[in-house]
């Protein structure tokens, strides 16, 4: 596993050089959202959380990205205190997950993949029943409610039937749902999961109202590329490790300049000779070569010049999360994905239009 | 940050509001009312004209289908918690910060109202049919008792279902437990039968309940001799029934312990909750 850079909150607001943070200081900006120190969670055999350690600052946008099996959604599990957490130590918002579990309750607010609408249920019955379970009064509920509504656009529907919204609409509701304690950490697990791509940007539009105006740290899971884009930093998730933790840019910036794929009919000479020539390392992945240099079009170039018989495509590209993916982990992003956690995935993803 | 934000939800709201849940999803699923009522009156029927030559009538099959309509129902109602588990409302209750009993004991009272409310019914229905012959304070008595059957039907259904995964497994148990157990109550065998078969009877807490209806609920002779067949009638004396007593203890402990297994089961997390 790469060595993961510390990382310290944009709002932390560094203290002069030689000045030691008071240990007891609970001021609230230099408080993490997330602290997990040294999580592992095992079902049976198979460990699915793997010594993972990180923080996330309040009022970041954080993703986990990774592939199905990748242990997110896990780790989103042992966050949202559905699961016990088995090893290790984690801390939301100051609040020890084991010891403190009705605090942090109160702190998060959880949009679960599946989804957590009652259908027989008007909107505005099941924010009311949401509302009972974190304790508002009638008129907090009600002034709440209608604030929310308003800001997912759902004025007109509070009454309708949960069973007779959109996809979309629902996860809008489900959004509002969550918010409605006003918890200042929002947990959301596949958030896009099942939405067209017009209700996934709805959705981010409101994310993100919803972030500007009440200051939530907002933190989810993904195996969308382009998703995890959106995020200040993104964690990136494989069988159970972390193995990158960086701002978008800055993990395509590491990958120090453009991606070059090769198809060939015989991957592993091509590589050898590539090797031996360029004193270069290419990579075969699923059957193709993969090279990462600055000055790509310069080497495509003396590529075809010196293999043209053996290169059937040779594409070029800025690097992608897949290929920030890929030059961590060795494996395509989708490749290694069993068969059976695909379909189970989509499964339970049915009656979410 | 202040204490007061650390503290649960208060549970009186908590479980007034997942009760609140249960009656209207009943309500709003019409095949389920008629499910629950439905099928109890027509075995009633059946069971009435075609058991009347062996002196058994509508009168001797009334408590017993009173208490099939609360065991269907109780049954049926709690039995929803696997559907909230998969389709994922559970979930949301789990992750809030409101006591574990209360969220148990909301989705509970929320059953055994539902329950109540068709019994009740049926009740008023055997009333206007039968012509029920029972004082007020028995008749009060016997809603009473009615709660406490509901409470511990919903309780038992609650522990059953919060470990299963799907509604088919619940079936079987259908079948093979719930079923039985209702023809052993004494709902069904007039005089409790003899041998092992005594001994089961003696041994179902669900016995009780129904004696205790069968001492409370009386009707006017002629009714209990059929809608029109002539004979003496066949009902079994009230002092060959378990003594009343015992039928409250019984009964109310089989509610309470029933609540506490509800209870402590549901501190468990399940399989489910890993998909």
């Amino acid at each position: 596993m790469p060595p993961v850079r510390a990382w310290t909150p944009p709002n932390a607001g560094n203290p002069a050089p030689g000045l030691a943070l008071p240990l007891t200081g609970i001021d609230i900006n230099t408080m993490p959202a997330i602290a997990a120190h040294h999580v592992s969670y095992r079902y049976g055999d198979r460990l699915a959380v793997d010594d993972l350690s990180l923080e996330v600052a309040e009022g970041e946008v954080f993703a986990f990205l990774g592939p199905n099996g990748s242990g997110k959604t896990t780790l989103f599990r042992l966050l949202s205190t559905l699961i016990p957490l088995q090893q290790g130590e984690i801390a939301i918002l100051g609040h020890d997950l084991r010891r403190e579990t009705t605090a942090v309750r109160r702190q998060l607010g959880v949009v679960f993949q599946s989804p957590s609408l009652d259908k027989k249920l008007t909107v505005a019955e099941n924010l009311r029943h949401q509302g009972r379970l974190y304790g508002l009064s009638t008129s907090e509920l009600a002034s709440r409610r209608d604030e929310l509504l308003g800001a997912v656009g759902l004025t007109e529907r509070a009454n309708d039937l949960v069973e007779t919204l959109s996809g979309g609409m629902r996860r809008r509701v489900e959004l509002a749902k969550s918010m409605l304690h006003r918890p200042r950490l929002l947990l959301l697990d596949e958030p896009s999961t099942g939405l067209d791509p017009g209700a996934r940007s709805d959705l981010w539009k409101y994310l993100r109202q919803v972030r500007e105006r009440e200051g939530t740290t907002i933190v989810l899971t993904t195996h969308l590329l382009d998703e995890a884009d959106r995020a200040d930093r993104i964690a990136i998730m494989h069988q159970g490790k972390l193995v990158a933790l960086d701002p978008p840019e800055t993990l395509r910036a590491a990958l120090g300049g453009d991606a070059i794929t090769i198809k060939t009919e015989r991957p592993a000479e091509l590589a050898a000779g590539i090797r031996e020539r360029f004193q270069c390392e290419p990579k075969v992945i699923d059957g193709a070569l993969r090279l990462e240099q600055a000055d790509g079009h310069q080497w495509i170039a003396r590529l075809v010049e010196a293999f043209p018989a053996d290169i059937q495509t040779i594409t070029l590209g800025k690097p992608t999360l897949e290929d920030v993916f890929i030059a961590r982990t060795g494996h395509r992003f989708f490749g290694d994905v069993p068969a059976d956690a695909e379909t189970s995935g989509k499964k339970k993803r049915k009656g979410r239009g | 940050m202040s204490t007061a934000t650390v503290s649960a939800s208060p549970s009186l709201p908590v479980i007034m509001t997942l009760a609140h849940r249960e009656l209207v999803r009943f309500f709003r699923q019409r095949n389920r009312v008629f499910g629950a009522l439905g099928q109890p009156i027509i075995f009633w029927l059946l069971f009435s004209e075609g058991l009347r030559g062996n002196q058994l009538d509508y009168a001797h099959f009334f408590p017993g289908t009173l208490v099939m309509i609360l065991l269907f129902t109780a049954i049926f109602a709690t039995i929803t918690i696997i559907e909230d588990r998969n389709e994922g409302f559970l979930q949301s209750v789990l992750v809030a910060p409101a006591p574990r009993w209360a969220m148990v004991l909301g989705k509970i009272l929320g059953g055994a109202a539902i329950a109540m409310i068709q019994g009740l019914l049926f009740l008023i229905l055997g009333a206007l049919t039968l012509g029920l012959d029972s004082s007020s304070a028995e008749i009060a008595l016997a809603v009473v008792l009615m709660g406490l059957i509901s409470m511990a039907l919903t309780g038992l259904g609650f522990t059953i279902a919060w470990r299963m995964e799907s509604t088919h497994g619940f079936h079987a148990i259908m079948s093979v437990f719930l079923l039985p157990m209702w023809l052993l109550s004494g709902a069904f065998f007039p005089g409790g039968g003899s041998g092992w078969l005594a001994w089961v009877i003696r041994l179902n807490p669900l016995t009780y309940g129904v004696a205790g209806l069968r001492h409370y609920l009386h009707f006017a002779p002629q009714a209990s001799r059929g809608l029109n067949a002539p004979g003496p009638p066949p009902l079994p004396p009230v002092d060959a029934l378990p003594p009343l007593a015992v039928c409250w203890i019984v009964t109310a402990s089989f509610a309470l312990l029933m609540l506490a297994a509800a209870w402590r089961i549901a501190a468990t997390r399940t399989t489910g909750d890993m998909k």
